[in-house]
């Protein structure tokens, strides 16, 4: 199967039964005593985060840092960082099953689940965004008394469309992934209440040859459908800027570059996770060298796409002709948030060429390093694209500044610690990589026994 | 086997150890005449589904179906909401906008063909059922592991509690057991 010299995708000598319970055990057995600190931390930082919510809904979004001409701040930031991340678990279950990449097996689950987690952390932002949460609902078009209905004119009322829908088909996809699993884990389980509730989850999934039919059918039907999606979400998130005409936000490239972007952002934060979590626990016979190195691929080439769509940036402010493009760049470049701009181009642009390097490819703690730059610089990136281009625009009476307040910075590490919270806790309780796929795999990868049939 | 006195059984099982011995065995009772087969298999396996003639899903209409739906939906919706229930004129352009409705239609034809795709595997696979007959063999839990099964239904015309028995011993499994219905 590998070519020589290649790192294998699953380390030599298993079999379906050792995968099986190697994958089911960290599930069954208890947690070491790391989790219960690291658990206990990010729960913290949830706390954290209800705290200034409850702050912010009794007081109102004043205590944030906005004001005009800054109206989009830190919500609309941590919002895009958030839905760009969770674009690579359905990135790594959708289009990588289609083009038949079989690495991506032992990473799509908890890509996936990192997916949830963060498009739960983004969908966050727009509802505080709008000042008074619990008329959020009023986004949504549904006959109402006082006989209004929203404009689907607006890219923000897309938007609305996108992330829900995004939302639920991640969701169902993850779900459908694992139901074959709870259905192992319910046949593992000791404990009389994991078997009920891993019996109830997998609603009496028995694995037979129609099911299974039927399974592969719904699963392929579903990447098919997840593709162009994931590809939509960012490409109307980015509508929410271009449709507008401000200098900075209106440019046609924005679709693919955020597209490019959120691909780069979500294989940065898949390595964030991945290279601790194959360490502690003890998981480098599947998630291998080979998966990193392939990651490290996607992220440079991503991260490529995004330096040219900095590059297309600069160079329309000049082709267009346009005066106020023109200052918005050379603002970009001189103005008061010039750190910002040179940041990211270190985190987004120069870091990742080291990823050119097979060397840092393939060494954990390197990549590990980069990713965290890429996951810094995307949030600069957005941070540059709000803010910048918001706090000087066409007259100069009426510029302004902006910064984050304490409770902008609050709620932004309370989304982080809410996300690794809701990791754990997916950590303790369902199996972090599909173990019905790498028994379909298994077989492949190993030297193959004379009466096996590769599936 | 001590309750078979009381109830009649719901299936004989086999378990295999590998898919080839599975196939093998697939192969040997349609030879022999039977017809209600299932096979329990820890992955999904395309060889046996199609060696037991399930040729096409219909998984793929139902999907397109919910996709059609989806479209008419989210686009009759925003034209009913644009243009007759709540016109609202922005600068003189057309009610009936239709390119920026396409986004929309688009999310709404995913989420329904998706919706359709999900509750459509569960219905044909006549899920969720909380009790089956087969998980009365205690060595079933196997087949969420590495071990493969075939049942021959107690409802098959040549099915004869001692002669099917014998059959299956037969094709050299691991172990033959009563499925207690």
């Amino acid at each position: 199967m590998t070519a020589p010299g290649k790192p294998p995708i699953v380390a030599p000598g298993h079999t379906p039964g050792s995968v099986t319970d190697q994958i089911s055990s960290i599930v069954l057995t208890r947690m070491p005593r790391w989790w219960w600190a690291a658990f206990g931390a990010s729960f913290a930082l949830v706390m954290m985060l209800l705290y200034a919510l409850t702050k912010l809904v009794f007081e109102g979004t004043g205590i944030w840092g906005l004001n005009i001409p800054v109206g989009w701040g830190f919500a609309i930031i941590n919002f895009v960082w958030w839905i760009g991340i969770g674009h690579a678990g359905t990135l790594i279950s959708a289009i990588l099953l289609l083009l038949r990449q079989e690495w991506r097996t032992s990473i799509n689950r908890f890509a996936e689940a990192m997916t949830l987690f963060a498009v739960a952390c983004a969908g966050l932002f727009p509802l505080i965004h709008v000042g008074r949460p619990w008329l959020a609902y009023w986004l949504l078009p549904y006959p109402n008394t006082m006989d209004i209905w929203p404009q689907f004119r607006s890219p923000l009322v897309w938007d609305v469309f996108a992330v829900t829908t995004y939302a639920t088909v991640s969701l169902l996809f993850w779900y459908v992934g694992l139901v074959p699993d709870l259905a192992t884990l319910r046949d593992r389980a000791r404990q009389r209440l994991a078997k009920i509730t891993y019996g109830f989850l997998s609603m009496g999934w028995r694995g037979s040859a129609t099911h299974w039919h039927n399974y592969e059918t719904a699963y392929l039907l579903l990447a098919g459908l997840a593709t162009p999606l994931v590809v939509s979400v960012h490409t109307v998130v980015s509508f929410d800027f271009a449709v507008g005409q401000l200098p900075g936000w209106h440019a046609t490239i924005f679709p693919p570059y955020f597209v490019a972007g959120a691909i780069f952002a979500g294989f940065a934060m898949v390595i964030t996770l991945a290279v601790p979590l194959r360490t502690l626990f003890d998981l480098k016979d599947f998630i291998t060298i080979r998966h990193l190195q392939n990651m490290g691929k996607v992220m440079l080439a991503t991260g490529l796409i995004v330096a040219y769509g900095y590059v297309i940036e600069i160079f329309m402010a000049w082709y267009s002709g346009n005066w106020f493009e023109e200052f918005m760049i050379l603002n970009r470049i001189q103005g008061p948030y010039r750190m910002q701009w040179y940041a990211l181009l270190l985190c987004n642009v120069l870091a990742p060429q080291l990823l050119w390097i097979k060397r840092v490819r393939s060494t954990p703690a390197l990549l590990f390093v980069v990713a965290m730059f890429v996951n810094v610089g995307m949030w600069l990136e957005r941070f540059v694209i709000v803010v910048t281009s918001l706090h000087r625009d066409f007259l100069p009476s009426s510029w302004g500044m902006y910064a984050g307040t304490r409770w902008d910075w609050a709620i932004f590490v309370g989304s982080i610690g809410l996300f690794l919270a809701l990791l754990f806790l997916f950590i303790r309780f369902l199996p972090m990589i599909s173990i019905f796929e790498m028994r379909t795999i298994v077989p492949k990868t190993q030297a193959r026994e004379p009466d096996e049939v590769s599936p | 086997m001590s309750k078979a006195a009381t109830k009649p059984e719901f299936a004989l099982m086999a378990e295999f150890r590998s898919s080839r011995e599975l196939l093998h065995a697939i192969e040997q009772s349609q030879a022999a005449g039977y017809t209600q087969l299932e096979a329990y298999t820890p992955y999904p396996i395309e060889e046996v589904w199609e060696a037991l003639g399930q040729h096409k899903s219909k998984l793929p209409l139902i999907v397109l179906i919910g996709g059609i739906v989806g479209a008419f939906t989210g686009y009759l919706l925003q034209y009913w909401v644009s243009v007759i229930n709540y016109p609202v004129n922005v600068g003189g352009r057309p009610l009936h906008s239709w390119v920026s409705f396409i986004p929309v239609t688009f999310e709404t034809t995913i989420l329904f063909a998706a919706g359709a795709a999900v509750l459509g595997m569960f219905a044909l696979n006549r899920l969720p059922m909380p009790y089956h007959p087969v998980f009365n063999v205690p060595r079933f839990a196997l087949a969420s592991r590495d071990r493969y099964f075939l049942a021959i239904g107690s409802w098959d015309p040549k099915y004869d509690r001692r002669a099917t028995e014998e059959f299956l011993l037969g094709l050299d499994p691991f172990e033959v057991n009563e499925v207690a219905s």
